[in-house]
């Protein structure tokens, strides 16, 4: 929010881009930012151990609006994804600093409930993970777990599945296990037991890796048709798939340290989606969606 | 001449790749070492089971099928009252080691830390390994007299099902732990992922999705905690009286199919006496339950399995 400058960028030209690329630098270049803020990273440093793996990531994400999170392998995409709903607490090892502000309140303050966090803030995984549960069950499970009030618990898995364009596939055996289930299916099933909880936020992992085009392609009207409901933020390595249905793009790399050549994730670039395809200001952005780097 | 008949790899090409079949001499005498191993245990299994039919079955023909199968403890030859004096060891064991063995293999798997567990698992495995006699000796010695008597003043007697039943417990709590444990943690760490991702916390993660989806392994484990209860003999022939009885009072010693086997096999009674002979109808008796509850946890796992 505030603590953004509005435009801050190095100015590079972009004919020193190629030479930029082997050369280590914290230029950042921050863009056009979303009006309603739901989450913020406020210089958000995450370490594995020793390991630094995220260096002062600072990223808002706006309602109702899907971001995307880009880079090459090993960045700290996901890293930064999964401390969006806590779930980098399940690493013993994974240490964060700075702050993540879902509302105005910092998700990593002392007395705040990780489990309370996750309720609010969904996740889809790259593998779909469905549990060896019934179709049903499968949906059933969220609302149950965290206690929420339903009249009809049938009318919480219709509207989900429906919300998850998934309803009249499956809506004949909803008493048959998810296991019996396409992989593309597996995954709107995983999102439409997301939403059965009636998220805030929904963080999805590069949620279209393990699908066919057109299972893709399904995922990805999906995900439009749920941002008018929800804000989304997604990991994707596919360039295409974050120009389709992103809002907003961050780019990030991987700098190697000088000393001990581990490589520490930053974020290079973060705009309005069109302006860092049309017009990416800096030229390891550039490279990267131009394919020639990553 | 016609260069079409000529066999051989196209010019230029070099030799074409050998794919005729290479003979392996050492892969067949693997094969038949390991065809050798694996018959030797079917047929010793086999083997048991004739040597134990015959006698059993000359039993049969000396005294009837109804004298055997009824609960008349004033009948020399009735068997039931041993099923019955097995039944509520085991099922006391049971009672015991289900409760702690499955609770030890969700806080090994679900809850200590990487540390905890790698001291932990080894120390509980190290359990199993305790001869069954030193078990009953705490039993007759310890259990009994100090644990039952003193200090929960139950007015058992010197020997019994309810002190036989809580060691057999004891003994098989490390089996069903260790076991239930490998198949806890060998359910995929995604499914814990979506579990917490939904807001679900440690303990409805570990019952409702990591339970569920490692219970044929558990109802495995189960079995096979409960097959050893069944099947153990030390401690029952030690602590559990040697006095048919179809009382369900477990404060009072109660007769087992073991122990009787035990006891017969050592003691006077000459190889063709009637005695001996049903010493080999009662292992058979025990060999059909043994083999029976074994049907009905293969079944019972078929129908509530969750397969990951
Ligand atoms: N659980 C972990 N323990 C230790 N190091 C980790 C862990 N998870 C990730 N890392 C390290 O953190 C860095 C960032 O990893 P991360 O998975 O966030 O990258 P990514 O951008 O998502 O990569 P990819 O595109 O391949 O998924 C990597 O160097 C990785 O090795
Ligand atoms: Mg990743």
């Amino acid at each position: 929010m505030a603590s953004h400058p509005a435009t801050f960028s190095t100015g590079q030209s972009p004919a020193a881009a190629v030479d930029a690329l082997n050369v280590a630098d914290d230029a950042q270049t921050i863009g056009a930012l979303p009006d309603d803020v739901v989450m913020e990273t406020v210089n958000l440093n995450v370490f594995y151990g020793d390991f630094h793996a995220v260096h002062d990531v600072n990223l808002s994400f706006g309602k109702n609006e899907i971001t995307a999170m880009i880079g090459p392998s090993g960045c700290g995409k996901s890293t930064v994804l999964r401390c969006l709903n806590r779930m980098n607490d399940l690493v013993p090892s994974a240490r964060v600093e700075g702050s993540i502000n879902y509302h105005g309140q910092n998700i990593y303050a002392p007395k705040v409930d990780p489990i309370a966090v996750r309720e609010h803030i969904g996740m889809v995984f790259q593998k779909p993970n469905p549990f060896p549960k019934s179709i049903y069950d499968n949906i059933a499970y969220g609302p149950r777990v965290i206690g929420m009030k339903v009249d009809n618990m049938d009318d919480v898995v219709e509207e989900a599945l429906r919300g998850a364009a998934l309803w009249d596939e499956v809506k004949d055996k909803l008493k048959q296990s998810a296991y019996g289930l396409s992989g593309g299916q597996q995954q709107r099933l995983c999102i439409a037991r997301t939403i059965a909880t009636k998220p805030d936020v929904i963080l999805m992992d590069e949620p279209c890796s393990a699908l066919d085009p057109i299972a893709t392609s399904k995922v990805e009207d999906l995900m439009l048709q749920m941002r008018k409901d929800y804000t989304i933020i997604v990991v994707t390595h596919n360039m295409q798939q974050a120009a389709r249905v992103s809002d907003r793009t961050a780019f990030f790399t991987a700098r190697p340290d000088e000393t001990t050549g581990n490589r520490t994730g930053l974020l290079v670039e973060f705009d309005r989606t069109k302006d860092i395809f049309a017009n990416p200001h800096d030229p390891r952005t550039e490279a990267y969606i131009s394919g020639r780097f990553g | 001449m016609s260069v079409l008949t000529e066999p051989g790899p196209p010019p230029g090409v070099g030799p074409a790749p050998v794919l005729t079949g290479k003979s392996r001499p050492g892969e067949a005498v693997i094969k038949v070492l390991l065809v050798v191993a694996t018959t030797t245990s079917v047929l010793v299994t086999a083997g048991i089971l004739l040597a134990v039919l015959e006698p059993a079955l000359e039993f049969f023909r000396r005294e009837s099928i109804g004298e055997f199968l009824s609960f008349d403890t004033n009948k020399q030859f009735s068997a039931l009252p041993l099923v019955v004096g097995t039944g509520l060891t085991t099922v006391i064991a049971l009672s015991v080691a289900i409760p702690i063995g499955l609770g030890a293999a969700m806080y090994l798997s679900e809850y200590a830390s990487k540390r905890a567990r790698k001291w932990l698992k080894p120390t509980v495995e190290l359990l199993a390994g305790v001869p069954s006699v030193v078990y009953g000796f705490f039993a007759v010695f310890f259990v009994i007299p100090v644990v039952l008597r003193d200090w929960l003043g139950i007015p058992v007697s010197a020997y019994n099902s309810l002190g036989a039943g809580l060691v057999l417990g004891v003994m098989i709590i490390p089996t069903i732990a260790s076991l239930s444990e490998d198949a806890l943690s060998a359910v995929p760490l995604a499914l814990r992922q979506g579990s917490f991702a939904m807001g679900a916390n440690r303990m409805q993660t570990t019952l409702r999705v990591v339970f569920p989806a490692a219970l044929s392994g558990i109802a495995a484990a189960v079995v096979l905690g409960m097959s050893r209860a069944v099947g153990e003999t030390m401690i029952v022939l030690m602590a559990g009286g040697s006095i048919k009885s179809t009382s369900a009072d477990i404060t009072q010693g109660h007769e087992t199919m073991t122990g009787v086997i035990a006891r017969t096999a050592l003691g006077e009674s000459p190889v063709e006496s009637t005695e001996y002979k049903y010493l080999f109808a009662v292992a058979l008796l025990l060999f059909i339950i043994t083999f029976v509850m074994n049907m009905i946890s293969i079944a019972i796992v078929r129908r509530f399995r969750q397969a990951y």
